[in-house]
Protein backbone atom coordinates (compact mmCIF):
# COMPACT_ATOMS: atom_id res chain seq x y z
CA UNK A 1 0.00 0.00 0.00
CA UNK A 2 1.23 3.41 -1.46
CA UNK A 3 1.33 6.31 1.48
CA UNK A 4 0.02 9.28 0.35
CA UNK A 5 2.58 12.13 1.16
CA UNK A 6 1.62 15.55 0.33
CA UNK A 7 4.24 18.82 -0.03
CA UNK A 8 3.27 21.78 1.68
CA UNK A 9 5.68 24.91 1.70
CA UNK A 10 9.04 23.19 2.90
CA UNK A 11 7.06 20.42 4.76
CA UNK A 12 6.40 16.82 3.75
CA UNK A 13 3.15 15.50 5.14
CA UNK A 14 2.78 11.46 5.21
CA UNK A 15 -0.67 10.51 6.04
CA UNK A 16 -0.75 6.38 7.17
CA UNK A 17 -3.95 5.04 6.52
CA UNK A 18 -4.37 1.86 7.85
CA UNK A 19 -2.22 -1.36 9.09
CA UNK A 20 1.39 -1.11 6.96
CA UNK A 21 2.97 -4.18 6.21
CA UNK A 22 6.80 -4.28 7.08
CA UNK A 23 7.49 -3.44 3.40
CA UNK A 24 5.49 -1.05 3.57
CA UNK A 25 6.85 0.73 6.17
CA UNK A 26 10.73 0.38 4.26
CA UNK A 27 8.54 1.29 0.89
CA UNK A 28 8.03 4.46 3.15
CA UNK A 29 11.31 5.09 4.21
CA UNK A 30 13.24 5.30 0.85
CA UNK A 31 10.16 7.65 -0.30
CA UNK A 32 10.62 10.23 2.47
CA UNK A 33 13.97 10.29 2.16
CA UNK A 34 13.89 10.65 -1.46
CA UNK A 35 11.43 13.05 -1.31
CA UNK A 36 13.22 15.72 1.40
CA UNK A 37 15.58 15.48 -0.63
CA UNK A 38 14.68 16.51 -4.02
CA UNK A 39 11.92 19.02 -2.28
CA UNK A 40 14.71 20.02 -0.15
CA UNK A 41 11.96 19.81 2.67
CA UNK A 42 12.82 21.17 5.83
CA UNK A 43 10.53 19.00 7.48
CA UNK A 44 8.39 15.86 7.39
CA UNK A 45 5.18 15.48 9.60
CA UNK A 46 4.01 11.72 9.98
CA UNK A 47 0.44 11.40 10.54
CA UNK A 48 -0.20 7.84 12.61
CA UNK A 49 -3.31 8.87 13.55
CA UNK A 50 -5.09 6.09 11.62
CA UNK A 51 -2.85 3.21 13.03
CA UNK A 52 -4.38 1.22 16.17
CA UNK A 53 -1.47 -0.58 17.20
CA UNK A 54 2.41 0.29 16.32
CA UNK A 55 4.99 -2.66 17.01
CA UNK A 56 8.34 -2.43 17.59
CA UNK A 57 9.05 -2.47 13.88
CA UNK A 58 6.94 0.19 12.99
CA UNK A 59 8.44 2.20 15.63
CA UNK A 60 12.08 1.28 14.81
CA UNK A 61 11.51 2.26 11.48
CA UNK A 62 10.07 5.70 11.97
CA UNK A 63 12.62 6.38 14.42
CA UNK A 64 15.65 5.39 11.06
CA UNK A 65 13.20 7.89 9.18
CA UNK A 66 13.40 10.75 11.67
CA UNK A 67 17.64 9.38 11.81
CA UNK A 68 17.95 9.58 8.20
CA UNK A 69 16.20 12.99 7.92
CA UNK A 70 18.17 14.40 10.07
CA UNK A 71 20.82 14.00 8.34
CA UNK A 72 19.46 15.99 5.40
CA UNK A 73 19.24 18.33 8.17
CA UNK A 74 15.11 18.52 8.36
CA UNK A 75 13.34 17.86 11.14
CA UNK A 76 10.37 14.86 11.59
CA UNK A 77 7.67 14.83 13.65
CA UNK A 78 5.01 12.01 14.86
CA UNK A 79 1.63 13.23 15.21
CA UNK A 80 -1.66 11.46 15.88
CA UNK A 81 -0.68 8.60 18.17
CA UNK A 82 -3.74 7.45 19.62
CA UNK A 83 -4.08 7.05 23.43
CA UNK A 84 -3.88 3.47 23.69
CA UNK A 85 -1.39 2.99 21.17
CA UNK A 86 1.36 5.61 23.05
CA UNK A 87 0.04 3.30 26.27
CA UNK A 88 0.96 0.15 24.72
CA UNK A 89 4.43 1.09 23.16
CA UNK A 90 5.69 2.42 26.27
CA UNK A 91 5.21 -0.92 27.77
CA UNK A 92 6.76 -2.97 25.09
CA UNK A 93 9.75 0.66 25.85
CA UNK A 94 9.01 1.83 22.44
CA UNK A 95 9.48 5.23 23.48
CA UNK A 96 10.43 7.19 20.11
CA UNK A 97 13.81 8.83 21.55
CA UNK A 98 15.35 11.71 19.72
CA UNK A 99 11.88 11.46 17.74
CA UNK A 100 9.47 15.41 17.97
CA UNK A 101 6.34 14.26 18.67
CA UNK A 102 2.45 16.07 18.82
CA UNK A 103 -0.68 15.90 19.49
CA UNK A 104 -2.07 16.08 15.52
CA UNK A 105 -1.28 17.45 12.37
CA UNK A 106 -2.28 21.61 14.07
CA UNK A 107 0.14 21.17 16.67
CA UNK A 108 2.64 19.38 14.45
CA UNK A 109 2.97 22.30 12.54
CA UNK A 110 2.79 24.44 15.35
CA UNK A 111 5.62 22.96 17.12
CA UNK A 112 7.52 23.30 13.64
CA UNK A 113 7.20 26.41 13.48
CA UNK A 114 8.07 27.10 16.53
CA UNK A 115 11.45 25.32 16.28
CA UNK A 116 12.73 27.15 12.71
CA UNK A 117 11.62 30.25 14.54
CA UNK A 118 14.11 29.90 17.48
CA UNK A 119 16.62 28.30 14.86
CA UNK A 120 16.25 31.68 13.23
CA UNK B 1 -22.73 -20.88 44.14
CA UNK B 2 -24.43 -22.25 46.94
CA UNK B 3 -23.00 -25.24 48.66
CA UNK B 4 -25.97 -28.15 48.08
CA UNK B 5 -27.49 -29.68 51.33
CA UNK B 6 -29.94 -31.61 49.76
CA UNK B 7 -32.35 -33.57 51.54
CA UNK B 8 -31.42 -37.21 52.73
CA UNK B 9 -32.69 -40.64 51.59
CA UNK B 10 -36.31 -40.76 52.88
CA UNK B 11 -38.49 -43.17 51.76
CA UNK B 12 -40.28 -41.74 48.96
CA UNK B 13 -43.83 -42.03 50.77
CA UNK B 14 -43.11 -40.85 53.78
CA UNK B 15 -40.78 -37.58 53.01
CA UNK B 16 -43.83 -35.33 51.67
CA UNK B 17 -46.24 -36.40 54.29
CA UNK B 18 -43.61 -35.65 57.50
CA UNK B 19 -42.56 -32.48 55.53
CA UNK B 20 -46.59 -31.06 55.66
CA UNK B 21 -46.64 -32.05 59.27
CA UNK B 22 -43.54 -30.25 60.07
CA UNK B 23 -44.65 -27.06 58.25
CA UNK B 24 -48.45 -27.20 59.41
CA UNK B 25 -47.06 -27.19 63.49
CA UNK B 26 -44.70 -24.07 62.25
CA UNK B 27 -47.68 -22.19 60.81
CA UNK B 28 -50.03 -23.36 64.07
CA UNK B 29 -47.32 -22.22 66.64
CA UNK B 30 -46.33 -19.22 64.10
CA UNK B 31 -46.83 -16.70 67.01
CA UNK B 32 -45.55 -18.76 69.94
CA UNK B 33 -42.42 -19.83 67.94
CA UNK B 34 -41.87 -16.12 66.40
CA UNK B 35 -42.38 -14.64 70.44
CA UNK B 36 -39.43 -17.28 71.25
CA UNK B 37 -37.49 -16.51 68.48
CA UNK B 38 -37.44 -12.59 69.41
CA UNK B 39 -36.63 -12.88 73.27
CA UNK B 40 -33.66 -15.03 72.05
CA UNK B 41 -32.34 -12.03 69.75
CA UNK B 42 -32.54 -9.71 72.17
CA UNK B 43 -31.48 -11.83 74.76
CA UNK B 44 -27.99 -12.68 72.92
CA UNK B 45 -27.74 -8.71 71.88
CA UNK B 46 -28.26 -9.10 68.32
CA UNK B 47 -29.52 -6.59 65.92
CA UNK B 48 -28.83 -3.44 68.27
CA UNK B 49 -28.84 -1.37 65.29
CA UNK B 50 -32.64 -1.84 64.65
CA UNK B 51 -35.63 -1.07 66.41
CA UNK B 52 -37.78 -3.63 67.64
CA UNK B 53 -40.34 -2.89 65.39
CA UNK B 54 -38.14 -3.24 62.82
CA UNK B 55 -37.09 -6.25 64.33
CA UNK B 56 -40.38 -7.96 64.50
CA UNK B 57 -41.40 -6.68 61.16
CA UNK B 58 -38.10 -8.06 59.63
CA UNK B 59 -38.94 -11.58 62.09
CA UNK B 60 -42.29 -11.85 61.14
CA UNK B 61 -41.09 -11.85 57.26
CA UNK B 62 -38.01 -14.26 57.25
CA UNK B 63 -40.44 -16.67 59.19
CA UNK B 64 -42.93 -17.01 56.78
CA UNK B 65 -40.11 -17.13 54.09
CA UNK B 66 -38.80 -20.08 56.26
CA UNK B 67 -41.57 -22.31 56.51
CA UNK B 68 -42.62 -21.45 52.41
CA UNK B 69 -38.85 -22.36 51.80
CA UNK B 70 -39.27 -25.56 54.20
CA UNK B 71 -42.77 -26.35 52.07
CA UNK B 72 -41.83 -25.57 48.95
CA UNK B 73 -38.25 -27.12 48.58
CA UNK B 74 -37.17 -24.27 46.86
CA UNK B 75 -35.02 -21.31 47.56
CA UNK B 76 -35.19 -18.74 44.33
CA UNK B 77 -37.89 -16.44 46.92
CA UNK B 78 -35.80 -17.11 49.83
CA UNK B 79 -32.82 -15.50 48.05
CA UNK B 80 -34.52 -12.71 46.49
CA UNK B 81 -36.09 -11.82 50.27
CA UNK B 82 -32.03 -12.40 51.26
CA UNK B 83 -30.86 -9.99 48.94
CA UNK B 84 -33.47 -7.49 49.69
CA UNK B 85 -32.94 -7.58 53.34
CA UNK B 86 -29.54 -7.52 53.18
CA UNK B 87 -30.06 -4.27 50.42
CA UNK B 88 -32.07 -2.83 53.54
CA UNK B 89 -29.99 -3.71 56.83
CA UNK B 90 -26.26 -3.32 55.57
CA UNK B 91 -26.64 0.60 55.15
CA UNK B 92 -27.66 0.21 58.68
CA UNK B 93 -24.37 -1.59 60.19
CA UNK B 94 -25.77 -4.75 60.56
CA UNK B 95 -23.07 -7.13 60.43
CA UNK B 96 -22.78 -10.78 58.94
CA UNK B 97 -21.99 -12.45 62.42
CA UNK B 98 -25.63 -10.82 63.85
CA UNK B 99 -27.75 -11.97 60.22
CA UNK B 100 -25.98 -15.88 60.41
CA UNK B 101 -26.78 -15.49 64.60
CA UNK B 102 -30.69 -15.02 64.01
CA UNK B 103 -31.00 -17.52 61.42
CA UNK B 104 -29.29 -20.07 63.47
CA UNK B 105 -31.68 -18.87 66.64
CA UNK B 106 -34.58 -19.76 64.49
CA UNK B 107 -33.54 -22.75 63.46
CA UNK B 108 -32.82 -23.95 67.48
CA UNK B 109 -36.42 -22.24 68.47
CA UNK B 110 -38.07 -24.37 65.70
CA UNK B 111 -36.30 -27.79 66.27
CA UNK B 112 -36.88 -27.37 70.51
CA UNK B 113 -40.51 -27.21 68.65
CA UNK B 114 -40.12 -29.83 67.26
CA UNK B 115 -38.58 -32.43 70.34
CA UNK B 116 -41.75 -30.93 72.69
CA UNK B 117 -43.90 -31.87 70.04
CA UNK B 118 -42.42 -35.35 68.69
CA UNK B 119 -40.85 -36.29 72.48
CA UNK B 120 -43.16 -39.27 73.13
CA UNK B 121 -41.99 -41.15 69.70
CA UNK B 122 -38.36 -41.00 69.57
CA UNK B 123 -38.69 -43.15 66.06
CA UNK B 124 -41.17 -40.28 64.35
CA UNK B 125 -39.04 -37.34 65.90
CA UNK B 126 -35.89 -38.72 63.85
CA UNK B 127 -37.69 -39.14 60.88
CA UNK B 128 -38.80 -35.75 61.32
CA UNK B 129 -35.81 -34.44 61.89
CA UNK B 130 -34.48 -36.01 58.80
CA UNK B 131 -36.65 -34.02 56.96
CA UNK B 132 -36.01 -30.51 58.94
CA UNK B 133 -32.15 -30.86 59.35
CA UNK B 134 -31.42 -30.38 55.51
CA UNK B 135 -33.99 -27.86 54.78
CA UNK B 136 -32.91 -25.69 57.57
CA UNK B 137 -28.96 -26.09 56.85
CA UNK B 138 -29.79 -25.17 53.01
CA UNK B 139 -32.12 -22.27 54.46
CA UNK B 140 -29.48 -20.59 57.13
CA UNK B 141 -26.39 -21.03 54.15
CA UNK B 142 -28.75 -19.50 51.58
CA UNK B 143 -29.57 -16.25 53.85
CA UNK B 144 -25.96 -15.91 54.93
CA UNK B 145 -24.72 -16.47 51.07
CA UNK B 146 -27.32 -13.65 50.10
CA UNK B 147 -25.96 -11.20 52.80
CA UNK B 148 -22.34 -12.20 52.24
CA UNK B 149 -22.94 -11.75 48.57
CA UNK B 150 -24.74 -8.09 48.84
CA UNK B 151 -22.09 -6.61 51.28
CA UNK B 152 -18.84 -7.74 48.73
CA UNK B 153 -21.25 -6.09 45.98
CA UNK B 154 -21.26 -2.92 47.95
CA UNK B 155 -17.46 -3.07 48.57
CA UNK B 156 -16.43 -2.87 45.41
CA UNK B 157 -19.30 -0.86 44.64
CA UNK B 158 -17.63 1.86 47.14
CA UNK B 159 -14.11 0.66 46.36
CA UNK B 160 -15.11 1.88 42.49
CA UNK B 161 -16.16 5.61 43.75
CA UNK B 162 -13.44 6.20 45.58
CA UNK B 163 -11.17 4.92 42.82
CA UNK B 164 -12.56 7.74 40.45
CA UNK B 165 -12.65 10.67 43.23
CA UNK B 166 -9.22 10.03 43.47
CA UNK B 167 -7.91 10.54 40.23
CA UNK B 168 -9.67 13.41 38.58
CA UNK B 169 -8.12 15.31 35.81
CA UNK B 170 -8.31 18.88 36.24
CA UNK B 171 -7.85 21.79 33.70
CA UNK B 172 -6.39 24.88 35.48
CA UNK B 173 -5.50 27.11 32.25
CA UNK B 174 -5.72 26.52 28.30
CA UNK B 175 -3.07 23.41 27.16
CA UNK B 176 -2.52 22.65 30.75
CA UNK B 177 -3.82 20.07 33.37
CA UNK B 178 -3.50 18.91 36.93
CA UNK B 179 -3.19 15.48 38.46
CA UNK B 180 -3.13 15.45 42.07
CA UNK B 181 -2.74 11.92 43.17
CA UNK B 182 -3.47 11.04 46.95
CA UNK B 183 -3.48 8.10 48.92
CA UNK B 184 -2.16 4.23 47.67
CA UNK B 185 -1.02 4.10 44.40
CA UNK B 186 -1.81 -0.31 43.29
CA UNK B 187 -0.47 -1.14 39.83
CA UNK B 188 -4.40 -1.08 38.97
CA UNK B 189 -5.06 2.08 39.99
CA UNK B 190 -1.69 3.14 38.29
CA UNK B 191 -2.73 1.94 35.17
CA UNK B 192 -5.93 3.36 35.32
CA UNK B 193 -4.46 6.55 36.03
CA UNK B 194 -2.43 6.68 33.13
CA UNK B 195 -5.32 5.82 30.38
CA UNK B 196 -7.48 8.67 32.12
CA UNK B 197 -4.53 10.82 31.64
CA UNK B 198 -3.84 9.84 28.19
CA UNK B 199 -7.32 10.64 27.17
CA UNK B 200 -7.65 13.72 28.90
CA UNK B 201 -4.25 15.13 27.24
CA UNK B 202 -6.27 14.04 23.89
CA UNK B 203 -9.30 15.58 24.99
CA UNK B 204 -7.30 19.10 26.08
CA UNK B 205 -5.32 19.36 24.14
CA UNK B 206 -3.01 19.69 27.19
CA UNK B 207 0.75 20.78 26.17
CA UNK B 208 1.63 20.53 29.68
CA UNK B 209 0.67 18.30 32.99
CA UNK B 210 1.45 18.84 36.28
CA UNK B 211 0.71 15.27 37.99
CA UNK B 212 1.26 15.86 41.88
CA UNK B 213 2.49 13.16 44.24
CA UNK B 214 2.25 15.02 47.48
CA UNK B 215 -0.54 12.85 48.99
CA UNK B 216 1.37 9.69 48.05
CA UNK B 217 3.56 8.60 50.90
CA UNK B 218 5.49 5.31 49.60
CA UNK B 219 5.83 4.00 45.98
CA UNK B 220 7.06 0.70 45.01
CA UNK B 221 9.28 -0.55 42.18
CA UNK B 222 6.25 -1.55 39.61
CA UNK B 223 4.13 1.82 40.45
CA UNK B 224 7.13 4.19 40.09
CA UNK B 225 7.87 2.33 36.70
CA UNK B 226 4.44 2.85 35.90
CA UNK B 227 4.82 6.79 36.48
CA UNK B 228 7.96 6.94 34.23
CA UNK B 229 6.01 4.96 31.67
CA UNK B 230 3.05 7.95 32.07
CA UNK B 231 5.71 10.78 31.09
CA UNK B 232 6.26 8.67 28.37
CA UNK B 233 3.56 7.97 26.86
CA UNK B 234 2.21 11.45 27.31
CA UNK B 235 5.26 12.66 25.22
CA UNK B 236 3.99 10.78 22.28
CA UNK B 237 0.55 12.69 22.80
CA UNK B 238 2.72 16.08 22.36
CA UNK B 239 2.58 17.11 25.80
CA UNK B 240 5.37 17.49 28.29
CA UNK B 241 5.21 15.95 31.98
CA UNK B 242 6.20 17.73 35.33
CA UNK B 243 6.19 16.18 38.67
CA UNK B 244 5.98 17.48 41.77
CA UNK B 245 6.02 16.82 45.24
CA UNK B 246 7.74 13.81 45.46
CA UNK B 247 8.84 12.93 49.48
CA UNK B 248 12.51 12.02 50.04
CA UNK B 249 10.99 8.18 50.59
CA UNK B 250 10.06 8.33 46.57
CA UNK B 251 12.98 10.27 45.67
CA UNK B 252 14.93 7.66 47.23
CA UNK B 253 13.41 4.60 44.61
CA UNK B 254 13.21 6.44 41.79
CA UNK B 255 16.88 6.63 42.28
CA UNK B 256 17.19 3.26 43.09
CA UNK B 257 15.64 1.77 40.25
CA UNK B 258 17.41 3.99 38.47
CA UNK B 259 15.02 6.19 36.53
CA UNK B 260 16.50 8.61 34.17
CA UNK B 261 15.89 11.59 35.82
CA UNK B 262 16.94 13.91 32.68
CA UNK B 263 13.90 12.23 31.44
CA UNK B 264 11.55 13.19 34.20
CA UNK B 265 10.75 17.01 34.87
CA UNK B 266 10.55 17.72 38.40
CA UNK B 267 10.04 20.11 40.48
CA UNK B 268 9.45 20.58 44.78
CA UNK B 269 5.51 21.06 45.30
CA UNK B 270 2.89 22.04 43.53
CA UNK B 271 3.42 25.61 43.07
CA UNK B 272 6.61 25.45 41.27
CA UNK B 273 5.32 23.10 39.07
CA UNK B 274 2.49 25.29 38.26
CA UNK B 275 4.42 28.33 37.81
CA UNK B 276 6.88 26.43 35.43
CA UNK B 277 4.32 25.03 33.65
CA UNK B 278 2.70 28.49 32.97
CA UNK B 279 6.23 29.64 31.76
CA UNK B 280 5.81 26.68 29.35
CA UNK B 281 3.19 27.64 27.90
CA UNK B 282 4.09 31.32 27.55
CA UNK B 283 2.13 32.83 30.48
CA UNK B 284 3.63 35.49 32.57
CA UNK B 285 1.48 35.89 36.27
CA UNK B 286 1.44 39.68 36.94
CA UNK B 287 -0.34 41.89 39.44
CA UNK B 288 -3.31 44.00 38.26
CA UNK B 289 -2.42 46.73 40.61
CA UNK B 290 0.61 48.02 42.49
CA UNK B 291 0.49 45.52 46.13
CA UNK B 292 -0.34 48.50 48.83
Amino acid sequence: MEVPILKQGEFLIATIQAALSDADLEHLRLALVQRVVRFRARAVIVDVTAMDVMDSFASRTLREIALMIRLRGAETVIVGIQPEVAFAMVQLGLTLEGVGTALDLEEGLVYLNQKFKALN
Amino acid sequence: MEPELGPPELPRNEAPELLRELVAHLRQNRTQLREEWLRRISETRLLTAMTKEEIFAEATSVYDSYVEALETGTFEALQAYARNLSERIIPRGVETHEVIGIVLLLRDVLARSLFAKYQADFEKLNRILDAYEPAANRIANTVAVGFVQERERVIRQQQEAIRELSTPVLQVRERLLILPIIGVIDPQRARQLTEQLLRGIRTNRAKVVVIDITGVAAMDVTVANHLVQTVEASRLLGATVIVTGLSPEIAQTLVTIGVDLGKMNTVGDLQGGIEQAEKLLGYKVVPVAEPR
